[in-house]
């Protein structure tokens, strides 16, 4: 078996045997499964509606940003700075600027930035495997924050976002090295 | 603070959008290809729609922008209840598995095989508290990858801290601790990033594996630094006041 073939079936199977070892061990120590399971299940259901207010207010504010097209002018803006200098070559590097801002702010949005990087320079170039590892070591920060904070009615954050900024930054720069030392022999030119 | 940054992010979005819009509409020479080729597939969808032939056709970047804002304005409320109605089924299924583990012992077993790390990260949550297995059962779900799992466990997490929070409105040190190590995403197998990479036809789908391991590792390890370090300054301290100016500069895009 490849090691392709085997991380899909454990993929397909993590689930499945989770679920099987509770309710075996549940069984074991005579827990009443179905009182228990609709207990906890109800609880869901309230969490759950409760939170629509707070992702409708994080989600208008982030797909507006992400709708006036900053991220892509602020990369063409460093590419027009390298015109002309030496530096040019690097230039296709900054196909990672939208990515790396996307990354904390939209997971649909830097999902769309790495599958365009994807497409455009192949998912094995030095700019596609940098690509998958900032979207491996970052979370769509933003969209936590908000949804966790809501559901349970906190509005006074204190540190929260500064310290998974700083983490998304280390993520990011932390992808960049590794991808250099990793990959960094797909470099073109 | 979020209202500061969700602030910055409506403001710089449509003012933005309207001045790049409004610009390349007076100077149609400073446009770049790319919003040419944008303005054009608009036009095809319009055409397509049949709808204002005409006016798509000579759709100004003005226009272009205005309507790609509005998609979002009504994009964010239809997204918001589609995730909502997911996570319904999602967080009923996990909740009630998760309830069954723990009447059987099976996340106390857990947070007692834990309890030297989970005291060093959330000093202030007591051994035995329910917050902790949910917390551990969160992390779990997050390194595995299980992300409509992580999701209702770590709701969860949050309600059983907020039991220990003696100002219902202000973000524990132990909150905070806890969204740091999951926003900066711990991460054994990357499930999803390689399923797209295989349909992208990658050669090797799984060749970021390690690399994701390592910066993973380092982002977690600054959120835990950086958390149990800003806890301590002034600025953040439980009575400060909420949206001290100084937290503005590294608002909306670090």
């Amino acid at each position: 078996m490849t090691f392709q073939a085997i991380s899909e079936s454990v993929s397909l199977w993590t689930l499945p045997a989770a679920i099987l070892f509770i309710v075996v061990f549940g069984a074991w120590r005579r827990v009443p499964m179905y009182e228990s399971f609709v207990a906890g299940a109800k609880e869901g259901f309230d969490v759950a509606v409760m939170i629509i207010p707070y992702l409708v207010a994080i989600l208008l504010a982030i797909k507006i940003f992400m709708a006036s097209g900053i991220f892509e002018d602020i990369k063409m803006l460093a590419e027009w700075c390298l015109q002309g200098t030496s530096f040019e070559r690097f230039a296709p590097t900054f196909d990672l600027l939208p990515m790396a801002f996307a990354c904390p702010l939209s997971g649909s949005g830097a999902r769309g930035v790495m599958l365009e990087i994807f497409d455009e320079h192949g998912p094995d170039s030095f700019l596609g495997q940098t690509a998958s590892l900032m979207r491996g070591s970052t979370e769509t920060t933003f969209y936590v924050l908000t949804l966790y904070f809501g559901a349970v009615n906190i509005s006074k954050i204190r540190h929260t976002l500064s310290a998974c900024l700083l983490a998304d930054a280390a993520g990011i720069v932390a992808s960049i090295v590794i991808g250099f030392l990793l990959f960094g022999n797909l470099i073109a030119g | 603070m979020l209202n500061k940054v969700w602030f910055g992010l409506v403001l710089v979005g449509v003012l933005y959008g309207f001045g790049k819009g409004a610009l390349l509409t007076a100077f149609p020479q400073l446009r770049p290809a790319a919003v040419d080729q944008l303005a054009e597939d608009r036009a095809d969808e319009a055409a397509a729609a049949d709808e204002q032939d005409a006016a798509a056709d000579e759709s100004t970047p003005l226009a272009t922008i205005g309507r790609k804002l509005n998609d979002a304005v009504f994009d964010a409320a239809k997204v918001s209840v589609e995730i909502v109605i997911t996570l319904i089924g999602a967080m009923a299924l996990w909740l009630g598995v998760l309830r069954i583990a723990k009447d059987a012992g099976l996340v106390d077993a857990l947070a007692r095989l834990l309890r030297p790390a989970l005291r060093f990260l959330f000093p202030d949550v007591p051994d035995g508290h329910p917050a902790q297995g949910a917390m551990l059962m969160n992390i779990a779900a997050n390194m595995l990858g299980l992300d409509n799992a992580a999701t209702p466990m770590g709701l969860k997490a949050m309600k059983e801290l907020q039991t220990l929070n003696p100002r219902p409105d202000t973000a524990t040190n132990a909150q905070a601790m806890f969204l740091a190590i999951n926003t900066s995403s711990v991460t054994l197998i990357p499930f999803t990033i390689i399923a797209y990479r295989k349909a992208a036809h990658s050669a090797t789908p799984e060749s970021p594996i390690f690399g994701i391991l390592l910066a993973t590792t380092v982002s977690t390890t600054v959120a835990i630094l950086a958390a149990k370090w800003l806890a301590k300054r002034p600025r953040y301290a439980v009575d400060a006041p909420s949206d001290a100016p100084a937290i503005d500069e590294e608002a909306p895009q670090s």
